[in-house]
């Protein structure tokens, strides 16, 4: 794919998109790279490189909130977070080990993509923490929405509609985000010998708990549970939740145990490498067994359970087009969406990424991006059915 | 008069009232029509009652195949309609036009689906805010968004303001608790936004739905996500002289990692007045915080021993420790009745602007000066944890003049708001009280593509038209009905 232009900052790349617009180019949006493979594969475009426009540009510790320039580093804004013991509260994925990326992932594609990890079933997505943002959209227009407060109801809230657009409304450019401070302790709650039924059992009794279970992951056979709080708290909870389930060992994981446990749930580590083709099925926690099982004899798919069971990682070892029917027909009741998060490039022409919607509210998603982006020359058709 | 610049109705549209009437006639029983003119003054304001504008008529539909059927006669008559839940606004965002019906959500009070173990409601919007946890509470559970006014205030409401409460501190605020709706189109068609499962993909139409007063659909049922009740909580009081210390102290809590429920604020005025309605044992001060935490005994012990020695480093001139159940409960009937106790002694202007909570000390001593500037008196009872100030000012609605002196006043404190990176308002929305205010938080291309998005919804403009937006502004678009 050819460069079109490495704008250093937002009034450079709106320049480069009225451009852009003027010669009816149309682009692939491209920071770190990392996530370039999810969606329909774009034809005739020229990449637009925004990783030059980075920086923290406010961070402040006491209000919880943190500003940065869309190119930042994801890595960066960790480490300045964690130097004042806080965090990004949606735990965002790191794509690299499934889907095979070198380059730096950056808070514009965490932002654009809505990414977000194991902690989002109690906290929030990584929508529910963006405060604000600032797009150049396909006119070129320079436009901000929302702020750098936690409570704002002024006028419509586009800071969520560009969260997780994937650049289709506008290039998101700058970013403000509500943080949370980190808990003193932090620790696994692990069960051997369970499999996927008694999983879902044990999720739906434990994240119905007072105890703030910040994490609950099921793969090859072992159930995790993540407990946080003060110290104290920790030991409290720990016994609490024990004493919910007498009959089963349990042990507890502390330090880098657990750290990269919870790195390797968060990144989908089960499924790196190999050819399979990897869904993210958002489900009723409680369906995710029928889900898991029924697509087990269908497609020998293995899966990993997160957030409770209301996500299932799906490995199908298959290219073929028709798991996407199979896969999504699967979800009972048709209660959830199942995204193929890997695929290679035949298979993502052939069968929507994103599942398609009821046709109305598609016929609205296009009406908008036809407003924001009139000539559709910002990653055309990459949510596309 | 009022500085706030009102729509003139379109006579033609009027005129269409039998018709109107006739047509409603056949889709909806006789009590769910109201149209007499001493009834319809029932619906002529809401909270904001400065204001007042009969309709044309109001309907109350049953359920969302009625609520369908009169937008497709209201669309077909181009006639705007204005979605009311339970008339608790206080921007004015459910006040009427003399060329607009009312569609309010009073009737539409079915619970349609608990499930636990998913942690989720389904309800008709109409239900109130404080019915949704008082059908889950025997088990355990509550819905998390608590705004003031709770007793009355409509789930349907709620969403369209994105409403948060004292609690959003830790639970976030109206649209991160909430899952799904059914939304009825200008047009009457219906859809489902979102569901039981969490992260629809394709573009985040509910996030754009909640907040968007009325102005895209009628939600008319939501999915709403309900939490485990925590074991125990408790509150603190704490005092101090100065508004400054005050703020430092709720920035140093929040850095420190123990991340309380609610972190409320007072002012001396407010505490005096409080205090007469209520006694709930507030000590008189500059400044008071009421922190709570949540937890086991335990667990609130520990957290509120961390608080407590952040609050003695400065110099608290009263902290107390709620010692019972009954004493909690009493502190926050005082802070949840701030405003009626206000309106009990004086008329206000409630105003809503949120601030970064850096700027919470810099704020309150500019609302003091502009206080002095112009010659009206103000309290302050907000949440200080996340910077949403409730500035009242007093103001005597009987004195010409006085009303148009506190707008004045109210505008100057909402610009200083923006000015210090804040916005208008953080929870009740910009109905018709800020409208006029948006080109200072907006510039023209920022109002433009918000105006552009309520085309694709709802292109002739018929849903809620003449708020959020200045007038002079939305003029173009809103002939479009006629």
């Amino acid at each position: 794919m050819n460069a079109f232009a490495a704008p250093a900052d937002e009034s450079a790349i709106s320049e480069a998109v009225r451009d852009a617009s003027a010669q009816n180019i149309r682009l692939r949006l491209v920071a770190g790279g990392t996530r370039s493979t999810i969606g329909k594969p774009l034809k005739d475009v020229r990449s637009l490189d925004l990783a030059a426009n980075a920086g923290i540009t406010r961070y402040e510790p006491g209000a919880l909130t943190i500003e940065a320039r869309a190119g930042t580093p994801i890595r960066e804004i960790e480490a300045a977070l964690a130097a004042e013991n806080q965090m990004l509260p949606f735990e965002p994925v790191d794509h690299r080990a499934l889907l095979g990326g070198t380059g730096e992932p950056t808070v514009g594609g965490v932002v654009a993509c809505n990414i977000s990890g194991p902690r989002r079933f109690l906290s929030g997505a990584c929508r529910d923490f963006l405060l604000g943002v600032r797009l150049v959209d396909g006119r070129g227009r320079i436009l901000k929405n929302g702020g750098r407060v936690m409570k704002n109801v002024t006028g419509l809230d586009l800071t969520k509609l560009s969260c997780g657009a994937y650049g289709t409304l506008g290039i998101v450019t700058e970013v403000s985000l509500k943080v949370l401070p980190r808990s003193e302790r932090s620790v696994t709650l692990q069960f051997a010998g369970v499999d996927v039924p008694q999983a879902a059992r044990l999720f739906a009794r434990t994240i119905t708990t007072p105890f703030e279970v910040s994490g609950a992951s099921w793969m090859n056979g072992i159930a995790n549970l993540r407990v946080e709080g003060l110290g104290m708290q920790v030991d409290y909870r720990l016994s609490k939740l024990r004493a919910l389930f007498p009959d089963y060992a349990s042990s507890v994981l502390e330090g880098d145990a657990h750290h990269s446990l919870w790195a390797a749930v968060r990144d989908v580590h089960v499924f790196a490498g190999g050819a399979d083709s990897v869904w993210r099925v958002s489900v009723k926690p409680t369906d995710a067994p029928k889900l898991v099982a029924e697509l087990k004899t269908r497609l020998s798919a293995r899966a990993m359970l997160d957030q409770g069971g209301a996500v299932v990682w799906l490995a199908v070892p298959s290219d073929s087009p028709d798991q996407a029917v199979i896969v999504r027909g699967a979800i009972p009741g048709g209660q959830g969406y199942a995204t193929l998060v890997r695929g290679n490039d035949a298979l993502r022409l052939s069968v929507p990424a994103f599942q398609p919607q009821h046709p109305r509210l598609e016929q609205i998603s296009e009406g908008l991006r036809r407003q924001f982006d009139p000539q559709q020359i910002l990653n055309p058709g990459l949510m596309a059915a | 008069m009022s500085t706030i610049q009102m729509p003139i109705p379109d006579p033609a549209v009027v005129e269409r009232k039998t018709e109107l009437l006739r047509s409603l006639a056949k889709i909806l029983p006789s009590d769910s029509v109201i149209f007499e003119e001493h009834e319809v003054r029932a619906y002529e304001c809401d909270a904001l009652t400065a204001y007042r504008c009969p309709p044309m008529a109001v309907v109350l539909p049953r359920t969302t195949e009625e609520c369908s059927a009169v937008m497709k006669i209201c669309s077909t008559l181009n006639i705007s309609v204005v979605p009311r839940g339970a008339g608790t606004s206080l921007a004015g965002g459910s006040l009427p036009t003399a060329d607009s019906i009312v569609l309010g959500t009073a009737r539409l009070n079915d619970v349609l689906e608990i499930d636990y173990d998913n942690r989720f409601i389904r309800v008709q919007t109409g239900v109130t805010n404080l019915s949704v946890t008082a059908r889950v509470e025997e088990n355990g559970f509550f819905y998390a968004p608590d705004p003031s006014s709770q007793l009355a205030c409509a789930i349907a409401g709620n969403i369209a303001m994105n409403s948060g409460g004292a609690h959003c501190l830790k639970y976030g605020v109206t649209t991160n608790n909430l899952l799904g709706v059914t939304m009825v189109m200008a047009d009457g068609d219906v859809v489902e936004i979102g569901g039981v499962a969490m992260d629809a993909p394709g573009l985040d139409l509910l996030g754009l739905i909640c907040g968007s007063e009325g102005q895209l659909g009628i939600v008319t049922e939501a999915t709403l996500r309900i939490l485990p009740q925590p074991e125990g909580a408790r509150p603190v009081l704490i005092g101090f002289d100065s508004a400054e210390v005050a703020g430092e102290c709720v920035a140093n809590i929040i850095r420190s990692g123990v991340l309380p429920v609610a972190i409320e604020y007072m002012d001396r005025p407010c505490i005096r007045v409080v205090e007469n309605f209520v006694k709930a044992g507030y000590p008189l001060c500059e400044a008071l915080l009421i922190v709570e935490v949540e937890g086991s005994e335990a667990e609130i012990d520990l957290q509120l021993e961390k608080i407590i020695g952040l609050a003695r480093a400065l110099n608290p001139v009263e902290l107390r420790v709620s010692t019972s159940a009954e004493e909690s409960a009493l502190i926050w009937k005082g802070r949840k009745s701030a405003f009626g106790a206000m309106g009990q002694i004086n008329d206000y202007m409630c105003l809503d602007g949120t601030v970064p909570v850096s700027e919470l000390p810099y704020t309150l001593k500019r609302i003091s000066d502009l206080s002095k500037e112009h010659g009206l008196e103000v309290a302050n009872v907000f949440h200080a944890g996340d910077g949403n100030m409730h500035p009242l000012i007093l103001f005597d609605a009987n004195k010409p003049g006085d009303l148009e002196k506190a707008e004045v006043f109210g505008f100057d404190i909402l610009r200083t708001c923006v000015d210090v990176g804040g916005c208008l308002t953080g929870e009740h929305g910009v109905g018709i009280e800020k409208r006029d205010l948006m080109t200072y938080q907006f510039n023209a291309d920022d109002l433009e593509i918000q105006m552009q998005v309520k085309d694709v919804f709802d292109p002739s403009w018929l849903l809620n038209p003449t708020k959020v937006f200045p007038l002079d502004m939305s003029a173009e678009r809103r002939r479009r009905t006629v």
